[in-house]
């Protein structure tokens, strides 16, 4: 029972995301707009983590999961990506290097700065 | 085929029992063999891939049950709020560094994409596709939809990318000396979302905080760069 009703409220919420996302059409989709929502309640106390906690720590310990179906999607853009599958992978994983290496320098500097002007 | 067996990948029941049976198996897998590479979500996508072409079942029959995980992908994105909300002291202290990080990163990692992708000379249906492939994947999906991709092209690059940062996450952060731990862990977790949020865990207790806190973050920022650089780059 207490798995129900914490879901339920994932669920309201996450409804409530998509709700937003189609009365004012802004670019967001409803699933990032409920995080927002659920983590807005969270500070302002309006929804408490013992409300959820349980079913969030399953969901979150089993993330990958639901990816399944998306995945296994692949399979109907094989003829698009024909011939392509070595430019998707180094594409990826060069990408991912630039990524890593900007943002760690970037957050690395700027709080080394700010400790040594305190 | 007889009746009785294509009457059976129709239900429901096969996808999502395929689904459950397959991402055990990989979970065992991993559990024994420890490898980054052995990931539970990729032993269980290349299983069911292979059942399906080898026993000609159509995705269309198999996503009869898979709609009904896929619907959990909404409620899955919502609860990224937690870990957000239990490390929100450690996200005050550093707000200004994380966000400018994060944005930063995430903006020369657009970028860099879409440059290759024209280097590879792909279209830019696939081009779009693989724009949000560092972000966690219920938001890249989303994304990938708003710039009408294909968001199994998404999928597949967004696995990728876990991989790489598995793998090089670490490696790259020693080779660039970014030691700091808050920078490690923001790092990991913009290039590389959840999958690389795994290995910034195993590193310590604030590495996997920060990078678990940089998926949401990275997210959103993606969210508002991605349509923005594709309408100036593309």
């Amino acid at each position: 029972m207490k798995y129900i009703a914490q879901f339920a409220i994932i669920l309201i919420i996450c409804y409530l995301g998509e709700l937003i996302h189609n009365f004012l059409h802004i670019p967001i989709p409803g699933n990032v707009l409920g995080m927002v929502l659920l983590l807005i309640l969270l500070l302002t106390g309006v929804v408490r983590l013992s409300m959820i906690e349980d079913v969030s720590n399953f969901m979150l310990k089993h993330l990958s999961f639901f990816f399944i179906p998306a995945g296994v999607g692949l399979i109907t853009c094989f003829t698009v990506l024909e011939g392509k599958w070595t430019a998707l992978f180094i594409i990826s994983v060069v990408s991912t290097f630039i990524i890593a290496v900007v943002t760690g320098a970037t957050v690395q500097l700027l709080i080394k700065r700010r400790q040594s002007v305190e | 085929m007889s009746e009785f067996v294509s009457q059976f990948v129709q239900s429901p029941a096969f996808g999502i029992g395929i689904s459950l049976l397959t991402f055990s198996a990989g979970v065992q897998i991993y559990k024994r063999t420890g490898s980054p590479l052995m990931n539970p979500l990729v032993l269980s996508m290349l299983m069911i891939i292979a059942l399906l072409l080898s026993f000609h079942i159509s995705f269309d029959d198999y996503n009869n049950g898979g709609q009904f995980i896929s619907f959990f992908l909404g409620p899955a994105t919502v609860i990224l709020a937690v870990p957000l909300y239990r490390k929100i002291t450690l996200l005050k202290e550093n707000v200004v560094p994380i966000i400018a990080g994060i944005s930063i990163g995430s903006a020369a990692g657009i970028a860099s994409i879409i440059v290759m992708c024209k280097m590879f000379g792909l279209d830019e249906l696939l081009s779009v596709s693989m724009i949000p492939k560092s972000v966690t994947t219920p938001i890249g999906i989303e994304i990938s939809n708003q710039l009408g991709g294909l968001p199994s092209v998404t999928m597949a690059s967004i696995v990728f990318t876990g991989i790489a940062g598995v793998l090089l996450g670490p490696m790259i952060c020693k080779l660039f000396r970014i030691e700091d731990k808050v920078a490690l862990g923001v790092a990991i977790g913009t290039s590389s979302h959840a999958l690389g949020t795994t290995k910034a865990v195993e590193i310590g207790e604030t590495e996997g905080a920060m990078s678990g806190l940089a998926i949401g973050i990275a997210g959103l920022v993606t969210v508002f760069l991605a349509p923005l650089l594709a309408k100036l780059l593309l």
